[in-house]
């Protein structure tokens, strides 16, 4: 761990070292460690510390970028002079605003000792109860991850900024198959002692046994009762396509023409918060811009996306704090700090109260068709049951969907008052409930 | 051996490890991109570490960090060993790796002009005149451009005596035109996201960019108000492009031995191509055949040796349609009685080498391309990935592409947006009736493949030729 104050010298070395109009500099610091498993052994075991420094350096209108883990003097001033290089090559762009600041943010508290101290046998001693339980009850491949670690970012500009952050992660994830049936649980938290690996292997578990013997059905539209990992691929894909500003001014948004709208459920509210402890809390953004909460869907009515300096500067607006890491392929904004309001409604009263649908663990590889309309394609995945009258009745195979999300959230009926925090590679995390979601469109099956 | 190797080897040893390796990797990489004529971003990375690979008690242990000092190798070393003991608690059968790799050598890619030669000004003039050429065309809405170029220099080093170096250079690029009109979002792009290889500057300047900007700038801008695809079976001619990147989701995948013992079943998922199908089932017609190697020139896969030292190599994967080969490593191969053809690939310094595709392709066929279109009385075209998804047995699989054509009466006919097929693959290969010759076939790039725990990101190659398949069901979207 670097902490606040080695952070600080080594960020101060880089903007001292660097002769730009304006400097950014972030420091990016991470040491993670991940015990993986499969066919109820651990197979794969390992661990990485790294810290990368990037610097913008930005002439007028023109900016530059550069990054390396070498934090020698030669080092950091090599990083300084390309991203300073690069700029003074590049054209003007006449709509960067300039270096966002000074600003400061509020301490958000997501460390814990005990999760960045956490060892690889005490990572082992968690999997080994998940596979002894595997292997009891008949699963042929119980595979999965036990992730530990802690990441640090801080970061400062020209113009006074300086902002530090430490957060741990604690992450497990457990797959479990039979010859013919999977059963799939996840649990994320930022406290390791707040995940129990018996009980999210148990989870695992009863799905894969319960969906032996799958019978194949014809697609169709179905009611779906489903797991929260549906609503968590939901909210990811409808903020991969669509919930940046700069999609919606590119008009290439979901959330083009539907701006205050009624077009989802009442039920359903969709908002970033990277404050809010409940989920996994960053209090800043790649920018150093404090992050704010972002209402994207209340009660159905579609509100706004996420801002960044450059894209809100366009509509002459304040960055909302969430500016994304520069060079990373994602719009210029994108929000990491998602949630889905909890509801009044139990998992087994949405399958009581369903005459014949779906119940649906996970979906897989889901990829949008049509961004404007969020037609996503994607497979279920580990336990998908059958219910009828009320009851899951038997596991079925696999389906293909191509279904419109913006549409089955307007057909939302139930939602979860229980919620399950997940935390997605390498960066932002979902805090999201079950639904039921009176139709949706499956239109293959698989072998 | 640098000196840093040598002493993590001997550390290793002494802490009891039965057998051990070192990666160091240095890597710069330049990225640019630019958007409706300006610079988006205008990014140089640099990134050097270390990663140490231990077989204690019959487990493996990894660490890895980015200080070179004495003292943090004998840390990182120690910390291996002592994640290896953990994995040891709940192991099962002690790792075996088959015969020993002792490679010695060293190797650089056949690069003609150095990219990192070239200036920034040079690169961008190339960006900037096609993006001019683009807005030209009325009605494109969103002009993207990018260039991507990487410098990896990796040795490699274990304690049976291996010692390599190896110096990959790749470069890539590619413009696309968007079109916003109405509830369409369309977009054409050129060559695509799989024009990438391992070469250097005359890899771009072959693509002629600004020569076809305006080519598709105008496409992207016809799509708005072209006719969706139909709903139905029909005959299916698919481009190169897009025919590679069937090949990676749908051969290359199912091929990887790790996913075939179930270790990727977490994430990646497992595989249809089980052992007992080896030269026993027939993968696609008999027009069908795909190899994987590391040797082709210019293709992502092509290097000197994998990473743990084994040399690149050839091996025939579906022969004349009869599935013969899985993409293997030192540890899996034994366990068919195999020895490993060197597949073993990590993304960076701090990731461990699992198995991941070389060049994995299909070899071109006899077809001239005019005669195949002539050929087919009634179908579709399609060419251009622009969505992929398929299940994690690697069967049931769904495509669309950025555009399409009708076949009628042996000629292409009216355009069509909003191009998809889906199928299950076996079937799918073995409808396969015509593939392009070499004229036509291409090595492409997929420099996006994600697979393992930690994530990694791999560099594939994929030679493909445009190839026609009978009674494909198209069109699906609501």
């Amino acid at each position: 761990m670097i902490g606040p104050e080695r952070a600080k010298e080594i960020l101060e070395q880089a903007l001292r070292a660097s002769t730009a109009k304006q400097t950014e500099v972030r420091l990016f610091a991470q040491d993670m460690e991940l015990t993986r498993f499969a066919n109820n052994i651990i197979h794969q075991n390992v661990a990485e510390t790294d810290t990368t420094l990037t610097v913008r350096a930005v002439m007028g209108k023109r900016r530059g970028l550069a990054t390396t883990n070498n934090l020698s003097a030669e080092g950091i001033a090599r990083a300084v002079d390309s991203a300073k290089e690069s700029a003074l090559r590049l054209p003007e762009d006449p709509d960067f605003p300039g270096l966002p600041g000074p600003n400061t943010s509020l301490a958000v508290q997501s460390f814990d000792e005990e999760t960045a101290a956490c060892s690889p046998e005490q990572r082992a001693k968690g999997v080994g109860v998940i596979c002894r339980k595997a292997k009891e009850n008949g699963i042929t491949n119980g595979s999965g991850y036990f992730r530990t670690g802690m990441q640090e970012m801080s970061l400062a500009n020209s113009l006074g900024t300086m902002v530090y952050h430490a957060g741990t992660i604690a992450d497990i994830s457990v797959t479990a198959m039979t010859e013919d049936s999977a059963g799939r649980a996840q649990l994320s938290a930022w406290k390791v002692n707040e995940l129990n690996p018996e009980a999210i292997g148990d989870e695992a578990i009863d799905k894969a046994d319960r969906g032996r013997n799958p019978r194949k059905i014809d697609p169709g539209e179905y009611t779906i009762v489903a797991e929260p990992y549906v609503a968590d691929d939901m909210v990811f894909m409808l903020a991969w396509i669509g919930m940046s500003a700069q999609s919606v001014q590119e008009g290439r948004s979901w959330m083009n023409d539907r701006i205050g709208q009624q077009v989802m459920s009442p039920l359903v509210s969709i908002w970033d918060d990277g404050l809010d402890p409940a989920g996994s809390p960053m209090p800043f953004d790649f920018e150093g811009v404090p992050k704010q909460r972002v209402d994207v869907v209340t009660n159905g009515v579609i509100g706004s996306p996420v801002y960044d300096t450059y894209s809100a500067h366009k509509e002459n607006k304040t960055s909302t704090g969430h500016a994304s890491p520069p060079g990373s392929g994602l719009d210029t904004s994108f929000p990491l700090n998602l949630f889905m309001a909890a509801g009044n409604n139990s998992i087994d009263e949405m399958i009581k109260s369903t005459e014949r649908g779906l119940y649906i663990a996970t979906f897989w590889y889901t990829r949008p068709m049509h961004p404007r309309d969020a037609v996503i394609t994607g497979m279920t995945r580990d336990g998908v049951f059958m219910i009828e009258n009320g009851e899951i009745t038997y596991p079925v195979k696999n389906l293909r969907f191509t279904q419109s999300y913006v549409k089955a959230l307007a057909d939302v009926e139930m939602v979860s008052r229980d919620t399950r925090v997940l935390i997605s590679e390498p960066f932002g995390a979902s805090r999201v409930p079950a639904l039921k979601i009176k139709a949706f469109n499956f239109t293959g099956s698989t072998v | 051996m640098d000196t840093l190797s040598a002493r993590a080897l001997e550390t290793a040893r002494l802490r009891g490890a039965q057998y051990a390796d070192v990666r160091i990797v240095h890597s710069q990489d330049e990225d640019i991109s630019v958007k409706n004529g300006v610079v988006e971003n205008m990014l140089t990375n640099e990134s050097l570490g270390f990663g140490v690979r231990v077989l204690v008690d019959g487990a493996w242990g990894f660490a890895s960090s980015r200080d070179m000092t004495s003292a943090e190798v004998d840390r990182i070393v120690d910390l291996a060993v002592k994640i290896a003991k953990a994995s040891a608690l709940v192991r099962g059968d002690p790792v075996k790796l088959g015969p020993s790799v002792t490679s010695k050598g060293t190797y650089t890619t056949p690069i003609q002009i150095d990219p990192f030669t070239i200036s920034i000004e040079d690169k961008l003039n190339l960006l900037l005149q096609a993006d001019t050429n683009m807005a030209r065309v009325e009605g494109v809405s969103v002009r993207n451009g990018h260039l991507t170029f990487i410098k990896e220099h990796k040795s490699f080093a274990n304690s049976e005596g291996a010692d390599t170096e190896q110096t990959i250079y790749e470069a890539g690029g590619g413009i696309i035109a968007t079109a916003v009109g109405g509830n369409e979002v369309q977009r054409r792009s050129y060559p695509s996201i799989r024009a990438q290889g391992t070469a250097g500057w005359e890899y771009i300047l072959a693509m002629d960019l600004p020569g076809n900007a305006e080519r598709i700038a105008s496409e992207s801008v016809q799509l708005l108000t072209a006719e969706q695809c139909p709903s139905t079976i029909t005959t299916l001619i698919i481009g190169a492009e897009q025919l590679a990147l069937q090949i990676h989701e749908s051969c290359g995948h199912p091929i990887e031995l790790d996913r075939v013992f179930g270790t990727e079943a977490a994430l990646a998922g497992t595989s249809f191509l089980t052992t007992e199908k080896l030269n026993d089932f027939h993968y696609g017609s008999e027009f069908i055949n795909i190899t994987a190697e590391s040797i082709r020139p210019t293709g992502l896969g092509t290097f000197g040796w994998d990473d743990e030292g084994v040399p690149a190599s050839s091996t025939s994967i579906v022969k004349d349609g009869l599935f013969v080969g899985y993409l293997m490593s030192r540890e899996t191969a034994p366990l068919l009685g195999l020895t490993s053809n060197g597949c073993m690939r990590a993304s960076g310094w701090n990731r461990i080498p699992i198995i991941r595709m070389t060049n994995v392709s299909i070899e071109p066929g006899t077809w001239d391309y005019n005669d195949l279109i002539a050929d087919t009385d009634d179908g579709i075209y399609m060419e251009s990935n622009r969505s992929w998804s398929i299940d994690d047995k690697r069967y049931n699989f769904q495509f669309g592409t950025e555009i399409g054509y009708e076949i009628k009466n042996g000629k292409l006919g009216k355009m069509l947006r909003n191009c998809t097929y889906t199928g299950i693959t076996p079937e799918f290969w073995n409808s396969c009736d015509a593939v392009c010759n070499d004229q036509y076939w291409f090595m492409w790039g997929t420099p996006n493949c994600g697979k393992g725990q930690p994530g990694q990101v791999a560099h594939t190659g994929h030679g493909a030729a445009p190839a026609r398949f009978r009674n494909i069901h198209v069109g699906v979207m609501k």
